[in-house]
């Protein structure tokens, strides 16, 4: 049925700011402006900018219909393969917002901030140990932004290398042009097939080539055809471990030991630390850098697309080329090393330089403390068994029913990974299955990823949900998948019927991008 | 462990699903040389939320709070008053605990909020696009820079002096690593920063001029000149915002000719937490939109006709592009931008101009106080809310010995620029609607007491 409003209950439509607003309203109250003589130099912005207001009544409103549309962990359970949507505790957010940590600035003495050194100081300690690492950088503002930072790390290493073996050192900040491409032979970057989008990107903004390494039938990289890759030429391997098929990668001793003794270093992709976390200490692994997803592995929110951290720790070898700045507790006192000249005689003095303005994600920082505080050593190594116990639940309670490529192989990590074989000869694929699911009340798994397995259902539970959680997820899965199976395709394509809205226009919206919002046309006219 | 539902029976019956003899099995993939049997020692085990409390409690009291007395430090994080609303918005559960939408049957919020975001961005900036957002200003500069020399096919970005050292910092670190070539200066000590010598130097290889305004002294000035000078040869104007409460009383970069603008817009309904999480704006001309890094999202309709939000251009992106994308990012600062627009929409364009009036009639009156006293010269001549001042002497230590005197008084530039011997005597001092007559004359008094 059709209603005046378009609402339907308590599903409320709501229009653009842009379509409520108006420029001389104002949802705050503001003193008087004092009398002074400008000193503006005629620049003032007379033009109109066109940003409406509303009222605070109203701004509420507007903002508490809007997230109604949307799905939260929240509201249940989130199974988005490789971004570990865990449940997100309250204690974070009020410990965040103690003013001693929100109200103060990047560039205040560092006597007056000693307290949130200490804290910088204290959750590297844990990532430190926990990842058996000598360094992390704590800057990162993310989980690519700490790739880019392993990797310019490993980049300036073999750069200072090939300068010492080759030309005289110079001063990295002067104006003579360097090349895009690495210096030396080391040119190209391994990356597994299976990796996240962000890896090659990463590796290509780095000046290198990337050439792919094959995974074998069981989703892991082929040792084989690693090592008969390996040569002067590989600066370094990009390995996902857990992978993103779910999987540990059971050589990888052996893979990192084959990349050091042939000249490379090996960049782990730390996106699923969850799946090991108090289990596995990644540099007994023998990685040379990780970057840790605070925003994965130690619940602080995803906030509908960030603001993530993504700190990197590095082994012995790499620890020297680690960006600036970083905390440094001398006796009783925090300093904030922040240029280079306070390098000389460090263990840092090759420091690749600054990342960011200011010292990284210091709210992201307080939320993982505050979580890792509250589970402790012992309540980390149970989070990864739980989140490792809750996938495999997931895999052998469908696949009986659901294809499982790697099923055969073994247990999986923290996630079980589904293709859309199962539906083949149906007309229906893993996106029509993706789409039921949103009527079934659940946010979709990750759908078409990773890459190596076709019309891939990558399921990661997370160590938050129940058993009772899981057993209406998988009923859930099962059913869509046993009436796919029978009933005509059509009903499907549809889906979903439910949701806020059903399924939205992608080609017309990039064909035609409409990215701002512009007054109607008659509007325009009328002016 | 309060985050965790499942009892040991749960734990034995799921076992018993999977056929496995215990936990340890699931993790027989691990090699034995690397098997942690027990939780690692020397850290400390699980606490309850009131231990916790205490714990995080006792350090955040060993910092000297912002809001606790007298404080007017800028340079790239200023304080600003948010509206409790703000908070409460951006704290509801489907805001705070969503991903990034890429089912955007079920994330109309979120889209919904950062289209609203993109156009107050663009309208704010004077341009014609902008995008869902990236980490801070400092890295959507290097983004932009290197946008420009993908639109350009040149090298060569030259750096005016009055940008902020860690956003050059930044660049010169990128771009040790790329074909990128930079040109940077450290600035003198006057008003006048080097826009006439840009103007003057930009030519057929360059890409694209980087300036920032108000600069890092707080000067503000007309970019239109060197926006000419720019397209004369074919060379974008960049420009840089690191005060975005600015655009409500001067004029906007796109107005005065940028290509791209770039901006830290943490002033608009952001606290300062110590440097992060930020959020970095982006904006440019719809022409170069299939160059920009970053997420976009995009007005569509839905199979039933009604206009909804989507992810788009995501061609341009790392997981579709791989190692051909624009850019590697991918989280970017999204409940920064609900806070901003939340904020903004609370302030509507009448609310903003009013804020920018205020904060830049209080600078006024603190520089002319501060400017009184003997030996201190106010080097900024046109500025919005933040000015540089020459103090007779040294000003790291002096910024010190204030902050003794529970007066936070402003960023030295010895800090900023360590071992430029010409700066060292450089204090600027910002000064926001939330400094009080009371704080004014607190600093006034104190810098007075200080420097006799």
């Amino acid at each position: 049925m059709t209603t005046y409003t378009g609402n339907r209950a308590l599903l409320l439509e709501e229009p653009l700011v842009f379509e409520k607003g108006a420029t001389d309203r104002c949802g705050v109250d503001l003193p008087d402006i004092p009398a002074v003589s400008t000193r503006l130099g005629g620049l003032e912005r007379h033009r109109e900018i066109g940003l409406p207001g509303l009222a605070e009544p109203d701004v509420v409103r507007h903002f508490t219909r809007l997230s109604r549309q949307n799905y939260a962990i929240d509201m249940g359970i989130f199974p988005l393969g490789s971004c570990t949507m865990k449940h997100n505790p309250r204690l974070n957010e009020k410990m965040a917002r103690l003013p001693g940590f929100a109200d103060i600035h990047p560039l205040q003495p560092v006597a007056t901030v000693q307290g949130a050194l200490k804290l910088i100081d204290e959750l590297a300690t844990w990532l430190k140990k926990l990842t058996n690492m000598p360094e992390v950088a704590m800057s990162p503002k993310a989980g690519a932004h700490g790739e880019l930072c392993g990797m310019l790390a490993i980049r300036a290493a073999h750069d200072a290398a090939h300068d010492a073996a080759h030309e005289p050192p110079h001063d990295v900040h002067a104006t003579a042009p360097l090349t895009a491409q690495a210096r030396g032979a080391r040119r190209i970057v391994l990356v597994p097939e299976s990796a996240h989008g962000t890896n090659p990107a990463t590796a290509a903004f780095c000046g290198y080539a990337v050439e792919n390494i094959p995974a074998d039938a069981r989703g892991r990289v082929d040792l084989a055809a690693l090592i008969a890759r390996l040569g002067p030429d590989i600066a370094a391997v990009m390995i996902t471990n857990p992978n993103t098929c779910g999987l540990f990668e059971p050589d990888m001793i052996a893979i990192c030991d084959a990349v050091h003794a042939a000249g490379a270093y090996v960049y782990c992709d730390g996106a699923n630390f969850n799946a090991i976390v108090g289990r596995v200490r990644p540099g007994d692994l023998g990685i040379d850098a990780m970057h840790i997803n605070l925003h994965k592995t130690f619940s602080t929110p995803h906030g509908g697309g960030g603001p993530g951290s993504g700190p990197v720790v590095f082994s012995a070898a790499l620890a020297p080329f680690a960006p600036l700045p970083f905390v440094r507790k001398v006796r009783d006192t925090y300093e904030l090393v922040e240029e280079a000249q306070a390098l000389a005689s460090t263990d840092h003095d090759h420091s690749f330089g600054r990342m960011v303005a200011f010292h990284g994600q210091m709210g992201m920082f307080v939320r993982a403390l505050s979580y890792i505080l509250s589970h402790g050593a012992d309540g980390l190594r149970q989070v990864a068994e739980d989140a490792v116990l809750n996938a495999n639940y997931i895999l052998r309670s469908l696949d009986d029913i659901y294809t499982a490529p790697f099923a055969a192989s073994g247990p999986c990590m923290h996630e079980a990974l589904f293709s859309d074989d199962f539906l083949e000869g149906t007309g229906l694929t893993t996106l029509d299955l993706a789409k039921a699911m949103i009527d079934e009340g659940f946010h979709p798994m990750t759908m078409y990823f990773p890459l190596v397995v076709h019309g891939a259902m990558l399921v990661e539970p997370t160590e938050t949900e129940s058993k009772a959680n899981l057993d209406q997820l998988i009923g859930a899965m099962r059913s869509i998948a046993e009436r796919m199976l029978v009933e005509p395709a059509a009903t499907f394509k549809e889906s979903p019927y439910l949701a806020p809205r059903r399924r939205l226009d992608e080609t017309a919206a990039a064909r035609r991008p409409v990215l701002t919002w512009r007054e109607p046309e008659g509007l325009m006219a009328a002016e | 462990m309060r985050y965790l539902p499942h009892t040991d029976a749960d734990r034995r019956d799921m076992l018993r699903v999977i056929d496995a003899p215990d936990i340890d099995a699931l993790f027989a993939d691990v090699p034995e040389a690397a098997r942690l049997d027990a939780p690692i020692a020397g850290l400390s085990h699980h606490m309850p939320e009131m231990q916790v409390e205490r714990h995080l409690g006792a350090m955040a009291a060993r910092n000297m709070t912002a809001s606790a007395g007298p404080f007017f430090l800028g340079c790239g994080a200023y304080k600003h008053h948010v509206p409790a609303s703000v908070d409460h918005i951006i704290q509801r559960g489907e805001f705070l605990t969503s991903y990034t939408p890429y089912q955007p049957e079920i994330a109309q919020g979120t889209l919904q909020v950062l289209f609203e975001f993109q156009t107050q961005v663009a309208r704010l900036l004077g341009m014609e696009v902008a995008n869902a957002s990236m980490y801070d200003g400092s890295t959507a500069m290097t983004e932009a820079v290197f946008m420009a020399r993908r639109v350009t096919r040149r090298k060569v970005a030259r750096v005016s002096s009055g940008v902020h050292p860690h956003y050059v910092g930044v660049l010169k670190t990128l771009t040790r690593f790329t074909d990128d070539e930079l040109v940077t200066r450290t600035p003198d000590f006057t008003a006048n920063d080097d826009l006439a010598e840009l103007a003057a130097a930009v030519d057929g290889d360059t890409s694209c001029v980087v300036v920032q305004n108000p600069n890092i002294f707080g000067q503000i000035a007309d970019l239109a000149p060197l926006a000419a000078a720019c397209h004369a040869v074919g060379a974008l104007l960049i420009v840089v915002v690191t005060e975005v409460i600015s655009l409500g009383l001067i004029k906007s970069p796109g107005e005065m000719g940028a290509d791209i603008v770039v901006a830290e817009g943490q002033s608009i309904g952001n606290g300062l937490n110590f440097g992060g999480p930020y959020l970095g704006l982006f904006a440019c001309r719809d022409k170069h939109v299939r160059m920009m890094p970053g997420r976009l999202c995009g007005e569509t309709v839905d199979a039933d006709g009604r206009r909804g939000f989507v992810l788009t251009l995501s061609t341009r992106e790392q997981h579709i592009r791989r190692e051909k994308a624009t850019s590697n990012i991918c989280t970017n600062s999204g409940l920064c931008a609900l806070a901003f627009t939340v904020h903004m929409s609370l302030l509507g364009e009448s609310g903003l101009r009013k804020l920018a009036a205020i904060n830049h009639a209080r600078a006024v009156q603190m520089a002319d106080r501060l400017g009184r006293i003997p030996g201190v010269e106010v080097v900024t001549t046109n500025f919005f809310n933040e000015f540089t001042l020459r103090l007779p002497v040294e000003a790291r230590p002096i910024v010190r010995q204030l902050a003794d005197k529970g007066v936070l008084a402003g960023v030295s530039l010895g800090r900023l620029f360590p071992g430029v011997h010409d700066l060292e005597r450089g204090l600027v001092v910002a000064v926001t609607e939330t400094a009080t007559d009371a704080d004014m004359d607190a600093f006034e008094d104190a810098l007075d007491e200080v420097l006799a």
